[in-house]
């Protein structure tokens, strides 16, 4: 029997804003088939979610959801989760969103290992806007505010979130939706902060001024700058060049969760005792 | 029920006034003169299963703590002006998406980093227009160490009452003075508590932001069954967005006439000497101590001089400032640490232009002094 997304969708909200053959729609469907494997009730999870297109992703599930403001994401999430710890709160965030407008919300969530899952939905480039620079552009591109070619430094999300203590981190991409899902699966049950970094298709707004005018051709180049984490592992640093690994990057069950030591907090608090961690 | 007696600053009976309100999460981060706020509720919130955290800059503060606020406990931030300024925008989410939460701003001078530790009633204006956009906020403004304890009680329970954020405005010398004040009882508090009105129907049924053209959304606590959408985008009955003209002009209007059509539960001033009075001293938060003195000093000479005090700033008391006005004419002095802020919405509710009346204003950082008040309404009022 088909998998019925309707179930976690609010279908009255369909179709979607996004454009077609986005790569959104993809990282919705495995996100919705992930909660489903892992039995989350619709009424003990959150979608948090900032600004862009990415910021419509929690209207479309039919959970608590919270569209928020630009690069707040986690923010939001923290004080949600902090009064609620044993509910599951999920954010979505772009790449413009959750690294550069909202950076230093990313690093202190990544930081304080509070079990949130950020999904970062990352298509290189600010695609509600127009095809503005974002954080994670490759150098040489085209973009409306660097036309004769990109000089930014590309940013390295899961380095980011790794420098910054993140216990879970991952990377994958929306032509894999099959391992999409089950990193999804594996970053959900993981107690601490989770950081999904998903490379997805603008090919409207990244895509269509830098020859990869449709979906598939986006899709390919994504292909192209990726390869699996074991490949990667067995390269040479030349070879590392230009490319990203994908997969389950970190993933360290024994880093403190803190919610977890919120608890002991409360506890020397009502004790007069001092926190052992 | 006893009143209590304390000797406390106003900083930390704010915080003692948000944990006994109900306080469950506090989000902000460090800034004189308001950090003793958070250094009070960062001891007292894990006593009472509640959670404070120092997040990583002022918007994070606000962000978590309306995050907090939206998931149904009630929530707090504190900060100063510059805080104010980088949690604006948020504030407009707040207000928009019609999200319970009290701000405390503890004045200092300004603008920019200004005066930090000094004293200043600087963001009155900043507190009546803190975000971009068409938003009706609540300003509450205690004038003694006893009010910014009852004055963040009062201002919980409007939050919840009005969906939306209010403010309470203390000031450097507020927050930071340290005297003997007298507290309700806790039980008096406790039974005054309102907490925000729920939808108890079918979930099938619940469209959280179809309420009257004059009252609140009815916003549940999340994880209980009610699945709705947040969003600070304009939104329709049901909280999805929207931009549809006609919905879009209902949404703003109705912000606005849920405060203007329930003024009489949030109005709030004193009246102090003015039975008898010739003249009239208008002065607010810290300023109306040194007031307070200069008219008992003048009494004492036998001036017949009083005091109107508005603790509610916004929206503001203008039916009462017009009939004071009609009564006192231009025998009136107007006292404030800033350069005019509250003369507007004074000039605004009576018609009469500042310079047909005595101002006092001062943004320096220093308080006016009893003495200074004394001499300019003898060389300028009298």
């Amino acid at each position: 029997m088909a998998f019925n997304y309707d179930e976690y969708l609010r279908t009255d909200k369909m179709p979607t804003l996004w454009c077609w053959g986005c790569g959104d729609g993809v990282i919705l469907k495995a996100f919705i088939r992930a909660i489903d494997k892992l039995g989350i009730k619709k009424d003990d999870m959150c979608v948090v979610s900032g600004i862009g297109c990415s910021g419509r992703f929690s209207s479309y599930i039919d959970c608590n959801t919270v569209h928020t403001t630009h690069g707040r994401t986690v923010a939001y999430a923290t004080g949600i989760k902090m009064a609620n710890p044993d509910k599951h709160v999920f954010c979505i965030a772009g790449d413009g969103d959750g690294l550069a407008i909202g950076g230093n919300h990313t690093i202190h969530g990544c930081r304080r290992n509070i079990d949130i899952n950020l999904i970062l939905i990352n298509n290189f480039i600010y695609g509600l806007t127009n095809s503005q620079t974002s954080p994670t552009t490759p150098q040489g591109m085209w973009t409306v505010t660097m036309k004769r070619g990109n000089i930014d430094p590309t940013f390295d999300a899961c380095k980011l979130a790794e420098g910054a203590g993140a216990s879970f981190i991952a990377r994958e991409k929306v032509s894999e939706p099959r391992k999409l899902e089950k990193v999804f699966v594996e970053a959900f049950k993981h107690k601490g902060f989770s950081f999904i970094d998903v490379f997805s298709n603008c090919h409207i707004n990244l895509g269509r001024k830098n020859k990869m005018a449709n979906a598939m051709e986006n899709l390919d180049w994504i292909d192209q700058i990726t390869v699996s984490k074991k490949k990667y592992d067995a390269m040479s640093e030349e070879e590392r060049k230009g490319l990203f690994p994908t997969g389950i990057l970190k993933q360290d069950e024994e880093a403190l969760e803190y919610t977890a030591m919120y608890e002991k907090v409360k506890e020397a608090w009502q004790n007069n005792t001092k926190v052992e961690l | 029920m006893s009143k209590r007696e304390v000797i406390s600053s106003g900083n930390d009976l704010a915080a003692r006034a948000a944990v006994d309100a109900g306080c469950k999460f506090f989000g902000g981060y460090p800034i004189t003169p308001s950090s003793e706020i958070m250094h009070t509720i960062s001891d007292l919130l894990p006593k009472v299963g509640g959670a404070c955290m120092q997040m990583e800059d002022e918007i994070a503060g606000i962000c978590s703590a309306i995050g907090a606020s939206m998931s149904g406990v009630r929530a707090m931030t504190a900060t100063s002006g510059p805080g104010i300024s980088l949690k604006a925008e948020n504030i407009g989410l707040a207000q928009i998406a019609e999200v319970p939460l009290v701000i405390v701003n503890v004045m200092r001078g300004g603008p920019s980093t200004g005066l930090p530790t000094r004293v200043q009633q600087g963001d009155v204006l900043q507190a009546k227009n803190p975000t971009h956009g068409d938003v009706k906020t609540i300003v509450l403004c205690p004038g003694s160490l006893a009010e910014c304890y009852t004055e963040t009680v009062r201002a919980f329970n409007l939050a919840d009452r009005f969906m939306q954020p209010v403010f309470v405005l203390l000031d450097e010398t507020l927050g930071h003075m340290h005297a003997k004040a007298e507290l309700p009882s806790l039980q008096e508090v406790e039974e005054g508590i309102k907490l925000r009105r729920q939808f108890v129907g079918d979930p099938a049924d619940y469209r959280p932001y179809d309420v009257p053209d004059d009252e609140p959304a009815i916003l549940n606590p999340m994880f209980k069954g009610y699945r709705y959408h947040y969003t600070g985008l304009h939104h329709g009955p049901t909280g999805f967005p929207t931009e549809d003209a006609e919905v879009c002009d209902r949404l703003i209007k109705r912000l606005f006439n849920k405060v203007d059509a329930h003024v009489d539960e949030i109005e709030s001033y004193e009246e102090y000497l003015l039975d008898d009075a010739e003249y009239l001293v208008v002065a607010y938060g810290s300023t109306s101590l040194a007031a307070r003195e200069a008219v008992n000093r003048l009494r004492e000479e036998g001036v017949k001089i009083g005091m109107f005090r508005p603790i509610t700033l916004f929206p503001s008391p203008d039916a009462k400032m017009k009939e004071l006005q009609e009564r006192f004419g231009n025998k009136v002095y107007m006292a404030e640490l800033n350069m005019g802020q509250y003369v507007e919405a004074f000039e605004r509710a009576t018609g009469m232009h500042r310079d047909e009346f005595v101002t006092h204003f001062k943004a320096n950082g220093r308080p006016i002094s009893p003495a200074d008040m004394v001499a300019k309404i003898k060389e300028e009022l009298l």
